[in-house]
């Protein structure tokens, strides 16, 4: 019986069935490697840090040294006041600098050199940027504080949110900002009610980035923040943190600290990954937009 | 003597029934020359088709009538645009000003990120100052010029990108009346458009030359013949035959145009 006419036994289809075969079998592996490394992560968090998470957590502060018990208030109130500072000082320069390097980033030569730098800020080690702020603030006020510790993390995220609104001011078509000049709009309010409204949600979604990678920097708040064993809500103070108070409970000889740090990590891991969801969402919404 | 040669167009302008009055326009894409020595009248309260091949400078032209090239550095043009008595190409023209009031609409319907109303509104509050009532009576006013009113009536608090690509661009046409120009520029408004939108547009737009100057830039020649008092022809960024619509499409003077319109050739 001959072969049906929607079957082929020609070699070259036969290669190149092969060939498409090996490659979803190469990518799938490559895929399940990269995820099971993600999964467990998540899972060793889970089982270590699981059983720290209670209201007890959240509304006790951390425990001395040999006592029993105890929770992450201080750190955790620390850090959302850290990085909320850091958030209110780096998304309006980010959002301002990302416009102005959309708007004049092909016309002129300091835009495209800012831009550069802000790409080079990027991939700064985070360490370097805590050791510019222990030089030019810690240093010279001769105290760790948290302000010092929210200036570390708000250079780390300004140049994320600048990348991203440049990125997305960027997708706006041209024919959109045209029709806005062909109304008679001037260039600042084509630039801020036409193309940043026409981006908003995206531009949203780069703040939440930033907010997601500058919660769990730990190096950058060493040298700054240091941090606090006692609740603190004083800025010009050194001031607890999660990403801290897990480097120093982790190692610690005490079982009480060790639980604690797992979850902290925990508490830091779903936090960024709600931020990284929403921002999903956000960008998914502002297609439909 | 310089001064002589700026004010000459000037003279020429005095003819009521001409609005624009384009002498020797030149225009360069850096080194490249995508117009070249266009003569042309745009008349008062009529429609005034440009067609050609693509490529042939009409959007080019269309372009430079309220200045869209400025914002294009290495674009320029040389030579005289005449519109109230002024050179438009001059420096000192506010082009924001122009633009008030020569309104453009485009290829592609560009609705605003923001609701109907707004879209509307948004224009209008560049120049006037209106309170609530008047605003809303110039909406309404605006989207009933563009003949979509009724479609729109009950939902001004929605976005304008959750319109259908036909109501999108009536709504950026209303968008442009708004602002009460005097001229309308439509860049190929209806390529982007099905056939039953098209028509309303067409329809729409011989509704508004009562009102407006208007010139359009088509790739349709049946379009142009519909719609058009005046069509100009051009080929390789000259104007190779400028006049009444049934003139050129009955009775062209040049071969090339004759051989564009039968189909022969573009």
């Amino acid at each position: 019986m001959s072969a049906h006419v929607l079957q082929s036994n020609n070699s070259i289809y036969q290669r190149r069935l092969l060939q498409h075969r090996v490659g979803i079998l190469l990518s799938i592996s490559a895929m399940s490697i990269g995820i099971s490394a993600l999964l467990w992560i998540l899972a060793v968090l889970v089982i270590n840090g699981l059983g720290a998470i209670d209201l007890h957590m959240f509304t006790h502060t951390t425990p001395a040294p040999g006592s029993e018990g105890g929770g992450l208030l201080n750190p955790i109130v620390g850090s959302l006041m850290m990085v909320g500072i850091a958030t209110l000082i780096s998304t309006p320069i980010g959002i301002f600098a990302g416009m102005y390097l959309a708007e004049y980033g092909d016309e002129s030569r300091f835009a495209q050199t800012t831009r550069f730098v802000t790409d080079i800020m990027l991939s700064a080690p985070s360490i370097v940027i805590g050791l510019f702020i222990y030089a030019i603030y810690v240093a010279n006020v001769r105290h760790f504080a948290g302000w010092a510790g929210s200036y570390a993390i708000a250079l780390i995220a300004i140049p994320v949110v600048v990348r991203t609104t440049d990125n997305m001011l960027a997708l706006v078509p041209s024919s959109l900002r045209e029709a806005a000049y062909a109304l008679g709009a001037p260039r600042w309010k084509v630039a801020t009610m036409i193309r940043l409204r026409a981006v908003k949600a995206g531009v949203l979604t780069g703040i939440l980035l930033a907010v997601a990678r500058i919660s769990g920097e730990t190096a950058p708040l060493l040298f700054t923040a240091l941090n606090n064993q006692f609740f603190s809500v004083d800025m010009n103070a050194p001031m607890a943190n999660l990403p801290v108070v897990i480097f120093q409970f982790a190692m610690s000889p005490y079982d009480n600290w060790r639980e604690l740090a797992w979850g902290g990590a925990l508490l830091i891991t779903f936090s960024v990954l709600a931020l990284n969801i929403v921002a999903r969402l956000l960008v998914r919404s502002g297609k439909n937009n | 003597m310089n001064t002589a040669t700026l004010n000459d167009p000037m003279t020429t302008a005095l003819d009521e029934s001409v609005t624009i009055k384009v002498n020797d326009l030149n225009f360069f894409y850096g080194s490249f020359q995508g117009l070249k020595n266009i003569q042309l009248d745009v008349y008062d309260k009529k429609v005034t088709a440009f067609i050609g091949p693509s490529g042939c400078g009409k959007s080019t032209l269309l372009r430079t009538l309220n200045r869209m090239y400025d914002l294009y550095p290495g674009q320029r043009a040389e030579g005289s645009i005449v519109y109230k008595g002024r050179n438009i190409l001059d420096k000192d023209v506010d082009v924001n000003v122009l633009r008030a009031k020569i309104g453009m609409v485009f290829q592609k319907p560009t609705p605003f990120p923001m609701s109907i109303y707004e879209n509307i509104a948004f224009g209008v509050r560049l120049y006037e100052n209106l309170p609530k009532g008047e605003m809303d009576e110039r909406v309404e006013w605006a989207l009933n010029k563009a003949a979509i009113w009724t479609e729109v009536k009950d939902k001004l608090q929605k976005s304008g990108l959750s319109l259908s690509g036909g109501q999108q661009q009536r709504l950026c046409i209303a968008r442009a009346v708004a602002v009460k120009p005097d001229v309308l520029l439509l860049d190929e408004p209806t390529s982007a458009l099905d056939p039953i939108s098209t028509v309303k547009i067409e329809e729409l737009i011989s509704e508004l030359k009562d009102d407006y100057t208007i010139t359009i830039v088509t790739h349709n020649m049946q379009q142009a013949a519909r719609c058009s008092d005046f069509t100009a022809y051009m080929y390789l960024g000259e104007l190779v035959e400028f006049g009444e619509t049934d003139k050129i499409f009955l009775n062209p003077s040049k071969k090339e145009t004759q051989d564009y319109i039968t189909g022969r050739f573009g």
